[in-house]
């Protein structure tokens, strides 16, 4: 019987082969807190008196949930953040650099490495081929200091999709209708393997999205195994010497396998409160929006912000309605400062912020009021999540988002979306 | 680990950390601080009215959500002995562990506990005695490896003990 890429990892990792269901001690690759997790995660390294962390070169600070500081308690909290950095060797992500998730994956993500990050979505890093997964501060704390963490090595559910996704349908679509068949507790405790034709042909910014929200279905990774696609987005970031090839064998042992046909796909959207709360965007347009959010490690990237400009070129946001576009990461708002979509965006009324986590967390940036409703392109809409529990979030994609900014109300993308669209 | 005995505090499913504490209050990981927030959203006068001692039942994926460590340690804080759920999700369980918040898995008791029903629990044979109703309930036990690391108070203990800062796993 062969191995499951989650297997396979984790076996090269440590050296013998691993099956699901065995516990194991693990080197950790990569290792980094944001925060609203870091500060606990330096607490308790200071309690251990931790001086140098045992991979310095790759344990991170980032500073992206509350970036800038919307209030004393939390620039102070930003405050142990640096001066830790400074002293222990760890590298920092300070206020304006995006968020943690896209620099992991601009940086720092690779075939066959393990990632331990104090954030749920750390999982998005599984798009190329690396175990990424989301911890706790204390858990990711001893990673840091110890350089190894413990793991149950996961089953695995395999999603294969086959098929072309049709014209305004994107991998967000993909991702939320496999959470709602999931259910939010679907794949609690085991890994997704994201695999078929529509995969292999899929470019890295939407295979992001997808193991992005794995976790969202309860998942401890959201793998695709690694190809040419991974070995060019490597190469473009500069690190064409982090590529190798891992995939699943072939007669591997799944707990289950999830056939999807993209070609039958629509978009489709999660309404409050939870994320398997979804519906196609056709039951749910002319819902009236208050605010919308493009944004997020879920969907701030380039061609997200492609598709939102081509969509707004030439037209202007409702006039009750806030559209927050905030860039995932530096490099991403300087492309698309480059490229034009930025005035393209701030011409048609949007308000760009500075590359981070943005509203999503629900600190600053565009709280909610009483009765509010926000369509956000973030991955998750829990009641409260924008700040205020009298607010409600729908979930969607860039596409989705941009079209609803235009009206003010729930839009179906593929009404606006012309033969010029991204895709 | 001692027998405990609670009132319980019956939550559904999916209660996620958000509910648990909501993101405007992490402004600070003083249990102390967070203690009058826990799950300020999904039910307002939890937290004001929950006495020491006291047990959460949850429904399935009980924690869901963001990674906050912040989550547990509320509760823990809020004077929350246990909580029982039907499944908990995965980084919650792992934070309980880590910060000494004992939790449970047993979804007869948590399917048929009432708000205000007192139960008690013995964490280590995993028994759970429904006091109302005369009912006992069989949970999981945690594997040894978790034992280890509980009884050594939380993941820190167990490493200062592992890397010999400390004579005993009691510190």
């Amino acid at each position: 019987m062969g191995l499951t890429l989650a297997e396979k990892i984790l076996s090269q990792r440590v050296g013998r082969e691993v099956r699901a269901g065995q516990i194991i001690v693990c080197d950790v690759d990569v290792a980094l807190t944001q925060d609203g997790t870091g500060p606990l995660a330096v607490r308790q390294l200071e309690k251990i008196g931790m001086e140098k962390a045992a991979r310095p070169e790759s344990t991170i600070l980032f500073i992206d949930h509350a970036a800038p500081s919307p209030r004393k308690e939390l620039s102070n909290d930003h405050m142990l953040l640096r001066s830790f950095a400074e002293k222990t060797g760890c590298r920092l992500s300070d206020v304006g650099e995006g968020v943690c998730h896209q620099i992991v994956a601009e940086d720092y993500a690779a075939p066959g490495k393990v990632i331990i990050g104090a954030d749920s979505h750390t999982c998005m890093a599984g798009a190329l081929a690396a175990f990424a997964t989301g911890m706790g501060s204390t858990d990711v704390a001893m990673g840091m200091a110890l350089g190894k963490t413990w793991f149950r090595v996961p089953e695995t559910i395999r999603i294969e999709v086959n098929g072309e996704l049709p014209v305004g349908v994107y991998a967000k679509d993909l991702i939320l209708h496999l959470v709602g068949l999931l259910g939010a507790d679907g794949a609690t405790y085991k890994a997704l393997e994201f695999a078929g034709e529509t995969i292999a042909a899929m470019p890295m910014w939407e295979r992001l999205t997808l193991a992005n929200m794995a976790v969202e279905a309860g998942a401890k990774v959201g793998l695709i195994a690694s190809d040419a696609v991974t070995q060019e987005y490597l190469t473009a970031q500069g690190r064409p010497e982090d590529y190798k090839p891992l995939a699943a064998d072939s007669d591997a042992n799944y707990e289950r396998v999830i056939i999807i046909d993209a070609a039958k796909l629509e978009p489709t959207l999660a309404a409050p409160h939870t994320v398997d709360n979804t519906y196609p965007v056709t039951e749910l347009v002319g819902t009236a929006i208050d605010q919308v959010f493009i944004g997020s490690c879920t969907n701030g990237r380039l061609e997200d912000l492609a598709i939102v400009a081509s969509i707004m070129s030439g037209k202007h946001v409702a006039a009750k309605v806030r559209c927050i576009v905030v860039p995932a990461s530096r490099k991403v708002f300087l492309e698309a400062l480059r490229l034009d979509y930025i005035e393209t965006l701030v011409e048609a009324g949007a308000i760009v912020l500075a590359p981070g986590c943005g509203p999503c967390v629900g600190v600053h940036e565009g709280i909610l009021g009483d009765g509010e409703v926000s369509l956000n392109t973030s991955n998750r809409n829990f009641q409260g999540r924008l700040g205020n529990p009298q607010g409600s979030i729908y979930l969607g994609s860039p596409a989705v988002a941009a079209a609803s900014a235009l009206t003010g109300v729930i839009t179906d993308p593929r009404e606006v979306l012309g033969y010029a669209a991204y895709r | 680990m001692t027998q405990l005995k609670g009132k319980v505090w019956v939550f559904g499913d999916d209660i996620d950390t958000d509910a648990i504490i909501p993101a405007r209050y992490l402004n600070t990981s003083d249990p102390s601080e967070l203690a009058p927030h826990c799950m300020e959203d999904a039910d307002p006068k939890f937290a004001h009215q929950v006495a020491p001692g006291d047990i959460i039942i949850g429904g399935k994926n009980f924690g869901c959500g963001s990674s906050r460590e912040h989550a547990p340690l509320a509760i823990k804080a809020v004077g929350v002995a246990c909580v029982i759920a039907e499944s908990f999700a995965r980084i919650f369980y792992r934070n309980s562990i880590n910060i000494g918040l004992p939790i449970l898995e047993c979804g007869a008791a948590a399917q048929r506990a009432r708000s205000g029903d007192v139960l008690t629990v013995d964490l280590a044979k995993g028994i759970v005695t429904n006091l109302a109703l005369h009912e006992t309930y069989q949970a999981a036990v945690f594997p040894p490896f978790m034992q280890e690391i509980i009884g050594a108070g939380g993941l820190i203990g167990y490493v200062r003990y592992t890397l010999g800062k400390e004579k005993s796993p009691d510190g």
